[in-house]
């Protein structure tokens, strides 16, 4: 454990940080100053995510699986805070940093000059969920994950306009509701335990005395529903919707991120806290977990249905892909997890391509409709229009659009052959095959009702899809039919859309991943051990650093 | 001791419970700025209340039971920094929708 690889693993939270305070430093007017260091960052993140996954794996080769510790300030496990990297962890680094960086591109045609401090906000985003996918802490996590919020408020305000602060106003009033409640349930899980750090909570939690079990899972509930919200389960997620459509279109992208967040604290603490080695506090919160996840799936599908507007669809496709991971978390079963990991990256790069889509579509109907997508600051106009003839228009805009379109489509409905489809097969045959159990064991009746309520969903999906699909394009041209569509603004699209066609190609070595992830997950102990039992950096001459 | 406390976090927290659900967006700040209040102390109770107790330990051999538990502090502190930090984002946001919509309903627009 010495020298600089060792600090890789803070870099991804440093970085952005770093990058984002920098950005304060220059006037608003230097766009492209900020673009270039805001661009810079991301793509070193992105680097570094990748570096850190291939870490991750590595470590499981030569036995066991292996988790990265870095201690701060070189405290020990449970009484400072650690920062844990494992292939979960890892795989949420590369996801938010493909999305930043598609989101990112696509900002640069001319959402980043739509308001102040866009880039500084987009890199204090990345940090929050950054440091929310890397600590160990739960009281840390709540910090990571104020960044992230206290970022995505300033980010869903971008562009400003009455739709955007009504929407911003109820989405910030909801998350500070949420974070009081997190804060509630870690300082009772605190006074239960007497620990915050994540790995000492999980070998603890089995020994807690038995009156006091029902407080430690009070406070277990309260942070839960804090997770909840923001990942979006009914009856908590009907601010969703609303703010997703009124945000700007990258802005949008990024977030889909956000409610994937929520949803990795889910499987990462039910399965750490209340796992199988977990005592009498074992499976606490899965049949919750289910049952609101197939509540939640209804109702996204049944949203996706009665959308009128293809931001509201969108919306509705993450609170049914979000209904989706939180049933089969609630399955607590080693192959659906792995299956519902791969469904979750296919599903956030499909929507995330699918919001900046949107925007570009939109472009092409009534102008009034575009009102939200019009600046507020009037002194930009002039040198917008001067700079909007030298970027590069595509031909074939309609053709180019429809395809990506249709690629959505195909994705969010799950069906053959791009990677919607290989994540929820994954899904359903896991469910029909429990791995460690009989091979003739009766599924329950419960399985099959997910079963079913996947596949309409995806139905439902396909008839929401086709019928906006129809309206937009093959609807009888009036007006500006073709929008102008520069090339900086489809690549980001196009590169989202051929991930998912890569995840499809690349299905065997990324099934292999994922079944390795959750494995370790539902065998928490080596992630316990490893960190509780982390060397500290020693100085040159034996002895440990302050 | 305790009741006094329990007592207090329940009016905070029931009063900004209240407050949240009215339909003025200054009732809902002031709402939630109780709620936060009252989440402060119950952090603080988690360490178990104790009077003339330093959170310090000193060198050498110590009694713990002497001493007042300091991560709950801590913790309060960080929970007070942020509280404020994003109660002060909220009223920003407020008063820009106060100012587009011209009504300071929540939902931007009067009830009927």
């Amino acid at each position: 454990m010495t020298g600089a690889a060792d600090h890789l693993l803070i870099a991804p939270i440093v970085l952005p940080l770093v990058a984002g305070a920098a950005l304060m430093l220059f006037d608003e007017r230097r766009h492209t100053l900020k673009a270039m260091i805001n661009a810079i960052s991301t793509l070193m993140l992105l680097v570094l995510a990748v570096n850190l996954l291939t870490m991750a794996d590595s470590g499981a080769a030569d036995g066991g699986a292996m988790t990265g510790v870095y201690l701060l300030g070189n405290w020990p496990a449970p009484f400072g805070i650690v920062l844990v990297l494992d292939r979960l962890s890892a795989l949420m680094l590369v996801l938010a940093a493909l999305l930043a960086m598609a989101a990112l591109v696509f900002a640069l045609a001319r959402w980043h000059r739509g308001g102040p401090h866009f880039h500084t906000l987009f890199q204090f985003l990345l940090m929050g969920v950054n440091g929310a996918v890397l600590t160990g802490d739960l009281f840390n996590l709540f910090v990571f994950f104020e960044v992230m919020l206290a970022a995505s408020y300033g980010l869903a305000l971008h562009g400003s306009g009455p739709a955007r602060v009504k929407a911003g106003l109820h989405y910030i009033a909801i998350n500070l509701a949420a974070s009081s409640l997190f804060l509630l349930g870690v300082a009772l899980i605190y006074g239960i335990t007497g620990t915050l750090n994540m790995a000492d909570l999980a070998a603890r939690i089995p020994q807690v005395a038995e009156d006091d079990r029902m407080l430690l899972h009070a406070g277990a509930a309260l942070l839960g529903i804090a997770f909840l919200v923001k990942a979006g389960m009914w009856p908590l997620c009907f601010w969703l919707p609303t703010t997703y459509t009124a945000a700007a279109a990258p802005v949008a992208a990024v977030f889909a991120i956000l409610s994937k967040v929520g949803i990795y604290i889910l499987l990462r603490l039910s399965l750490l806290l209340f796992g199988a080695t977990a005592g009498a506090s074992s499976g606490f919160g899965a049949s919750w977990l289910f049952v609101g996840g197939l509540l939640t799936l209804a109702f996204g599908a049944i949203g996706m249905l009665s959308s009128q507007s293809m931001g509201r669809l969108a919306g509705f496709s993450i609170i049914t892909s979000s209904g989706t991971l939180m049933a089969a978390i609630g399955l607590s079963n080693a192959g659906v997890t792995s299956g519902a990991l791969f469904y979750m990256v296919s599903s956030t790069l499909t929507v995330s391509a699918f919001f900046l889509l949107i925007e570009l579509i939109e472009r092409a109907q009534d102008p009034s409709m575009d009102e939200l997508a019009a600046f507020t600051a009037p002194d930009e106009d002039a040198d917008q229009d001067s700079e909007e003839e030298v970027g590069v228009v595509i031909p074939g805009t309609l053709a180019v659009l429809g395809i990506c379109f249709a690629g959505c489509g195909l994705l969010l409905a799950g069906l053959p052959p791009l990677s919607g489809f290989i994540g929820k097969f994954a899904l359903l045959t896991a469910m029909l095959s429990p791995i460690g159990e009989e091979p003739d064991s009766i599924v329950p009746s419960s399985t099959w009702i997910f079963f079913a309520l996947l596949i309409l969903s995806g139905l439902a999906a396909m008839i929401a899809m086709v019928r906006a699909g129809i309206r937009t394009f093959w609807a009888p041209a009036e007006g500006p039919a073709v929008p102008r569509v520069r090339l900086i603004e489809i690549m980001p699209v196009a590169f989202l859309l051929v991930l998912c066609i890569g995840m499809s190609i690349q299905g065997g070595p990324l099934m292999r991943y994922m079944d390795a992830t959750a494995q370790s997950l539902h065998a928490p102990s080596a992630y316990i051990e490893n960190v509780l039992e982390a060397p500290r950096v020693t100085r040159d001459n034996g002895e440990t650093a302050p | 001791m305790e009741l006094m406390l329990a007592l207090g976090i329940g009016v905070l927290i029931g009063s900004g419970v209240w407050l949240l659900l009215r339909t003025r967006t200054f009732q809902v700040i002031i709402g939630l700025s109780l709620i936060a209040y009252g989440v402060n102390l119950f952090i603080f109770s988690m360490g178990r209340l104790k009077t003339n107790a330093a959170p310090i330990l000193e060198s050498g051999a110590v009694d713990p039971s002497r001493y007042a538990d300091p991560v709950p502090q801590a913790l309060v502190l960080t929970a007070i920094v942020i509280g404020f930090a994003t109660t002060a984002l909220f009223l920003v946001v407020l008063l820009a929708s106060r100012g587009l919509t011209g009504s300071d309903h929540v939902d931007g627009t009067e009830s009927k």
